[in-house]
């Protein structure tokens, strides 16, 4: 059998994607075996021009990972998946937009600012900005066009499949990595286009822990109590996003005692993972002895108890999610 | 994960060249909320037909996804109606509702919406005039604050994305 082709790139990701790769041991050595590696920045040294001179489709396999936030991101996706047979939205970045997704919050003008003149180490009294064009005296240079939005693979390419997870876990890797080799061995189906690679069912059935199906009063930090490892950490009051989440990691932060933050992103079922761990979560607060006495304001004192909605339900997933981005009302909101 | 959306609602109303029409998205629990519209209508009550009334079998069965797709689809204004405190068909859904709303309304500050473009009211069967009073504050309401940003934004974005990639 003729090697294949593999290639990996980063976006806007922290490079543990990356990582995640080379983290399956011993497999990494089969992997070489079966494939090349035609284009991977953080490990081989080769550049876009070798790619351009690919065939279309030469490239059997592409894990992208990291979200597109400039137009580099995007020209790199946009050529990988002209050259590639499969193309994998590979962790939560590339998927669901993952933590740099976050910058919606905001957009690129205020970041730039924020960034170049109002940290406390900012020292820049021209208020310098980079630009993506600047004419030098060795000639014009260029830099990539970062977006205002950012974005997610799916996007702006058409996406094979979509490898969820902060990073995506040995045991996903390996069994994805195992389904392609023996579809290029033994001609084995390939899952149908689109297929999430993880399971089809929320975190809690993968979670040990026991529920007691209980209500809470107060929303604790994780640092603010005891956990006990034996039990769910909603019922303890922690903020935890396993029944909004995807299974197929294992539960390995539950494991460590440490509550979901919901990499996997929303299950298969809905689109907005935010909307239902807020569904969640305002649902297992115990209803007051007072309750028909209590004003809406009452309740929203109550609620304002989870301090961040929006950064504790979208962690991962805020360009994916229905409303994607921070909007601007016209007239003021009133406080 | 492709994301199926579904259809556009239809246009609410009409709109008249340069003038802001509100569309207002109402969901009504079937028991007391959509029996107070239902009472409003053959009482002949007037009000403004800006909205749009959305059936669930409980005001705790407006899951917060669909409020958020009526905004990402352009409604202007979101009334989730319920049976008063107490009053629950299925004894404590609306102690559900309210904390979810209340939540939901943190939220879309965060998202940058105005929060009282999201409203939650206890409306009985018997409460026809209740219907009516809340439709009309909440019509002048959305009114007031103007079309929902995210529409705007939309159009933005495309043509941010658009200039980038020349």
């Amino acid at each position: 059998m003729a090697k294949v082709k593999i290639a990996q790139y980063w976006g806007a990701g922290c490079g543990g994607c990356d990582v995640a790769l080379l983290d399956i041991d011993e497999k990494i050595l089969g992997l070489a075996e079966i494939a090349d590696i035609a284009f991977w920045p953080i490990a081989v040294d080769a550049k876009l021009k070798d790619v351009e001179a690919m065939p279309d489709k030469s490239i059997t396999l592409t894990l992208y990972n990291g979200a597109v936030r400039n137009s580099e991101n995007e020209h790199v996706a946009k050529l990988l998946r002209q050259k590639s047979a499969i193309m994998v939205s590979f962790g939560s970045c590339a998927c669901f937009g993952g933590i740099p997704g976050l910058a919606n919050v905001t957009n690129k003008k205020d970041l730039q600012d924020y960034v170049y003149n109002k940290t406390f180490t900012s020292v820049n009294p021209q208020h310098t900005i980079p630009q993506p064009k600047w004419d030098g005296p060795e000639g014009e240079l260029e830099l990539p066009v970062m977006y205002d939005t950012v974005l997610t693979l799916e996007d702006v390419v058409d996406v094979d499949y979509f490898m969820p997870g902060c990073p995506p876990t040995t045991d996903q890797i390996n069994e994805f990595l195992g389904i392609v080799t023996k579809h290029l061995t033994e001609g084995a189906p390939l899952p149908p286009k689109g297929a999430v690679l993880a399971s089809q069912k929320t975190l809690c059935d993968e979670c040990g822990r026991t529920k007691e199906v209980t209500t809470i009063d107060k929303i604790n930090m994780p640092y603010e109590i005891a956990i006990d490892p034996k039990k769910c950490m909603l019922e303890q009051g922690v903020i935890c996003l396993g029944p909004a989440t995807r299974a197929g990691c294992g539960a390995k932060c539950l494991e460590a005692n440490q509550p979901c933050r919901g990499c996997m992103g929303p299950t298969a079922a809905v689109l907005d993972q935010g909307g239902s761990m807020l569904s969640a979560l305002a649902s297992i607060f115990r209803t007051a002895d007072n309750e028909t006495q209590l004003t809406e304001d009452e309740i929203l004192e109550l609620m304002t108890q989870i301090k961040d909605p929006l950064g504790t339900f979208y962690a991962f997933t805020m360009p994916k999610s229905i409303i994607k981005r921070k909007v601007k009302e016209k007239k003021a909101v009133k406080q | 994960m492709s994301t199926q959306q579904g259809t556009s609602p239809a246009a609410v109303t009409a709109t008249t060249e340069g003038q802001f029409e509100p569309k207002i998205i109402a969901f009504c629990c079937n028991w007391c909320s959509y029996a107070g519209a239902d009472l409003a209508g053959v009482s002949r009550l007037q009000m403004p037909t800006n909205f749009l009334v959305l059936r669930a079998m409980c005001s705790a069965r407006v899951d917060p996804e669909f409020v958020l797709r009526a905004f990402a689809k352009g409604a202007d204004g979101v009334l989730v109606l319920g049976c008063h405190p107490a009053d629950c068909h299925y004894i404590g859904g609306n102690y559900r509702t309210r904390r979810r709303i209340a939540l939901l309304k943190m939220l879309l500050e965060q998202y940058g919406l105005d929060p009282d473009r999201l409203h939650l009211e206890w409306v009985s069967a018997s409460e026809g005039v209740k219907f009516q009073s809340t439709i009309k504050d909440f019509t002048e309401k959305i009114r007031e604050m103007g079309p929902n940003p995210l529409k705007e934004a939309e159009e933005e974005s495309a043509r941010v994305k658009g200039e980038s990639h020349h």
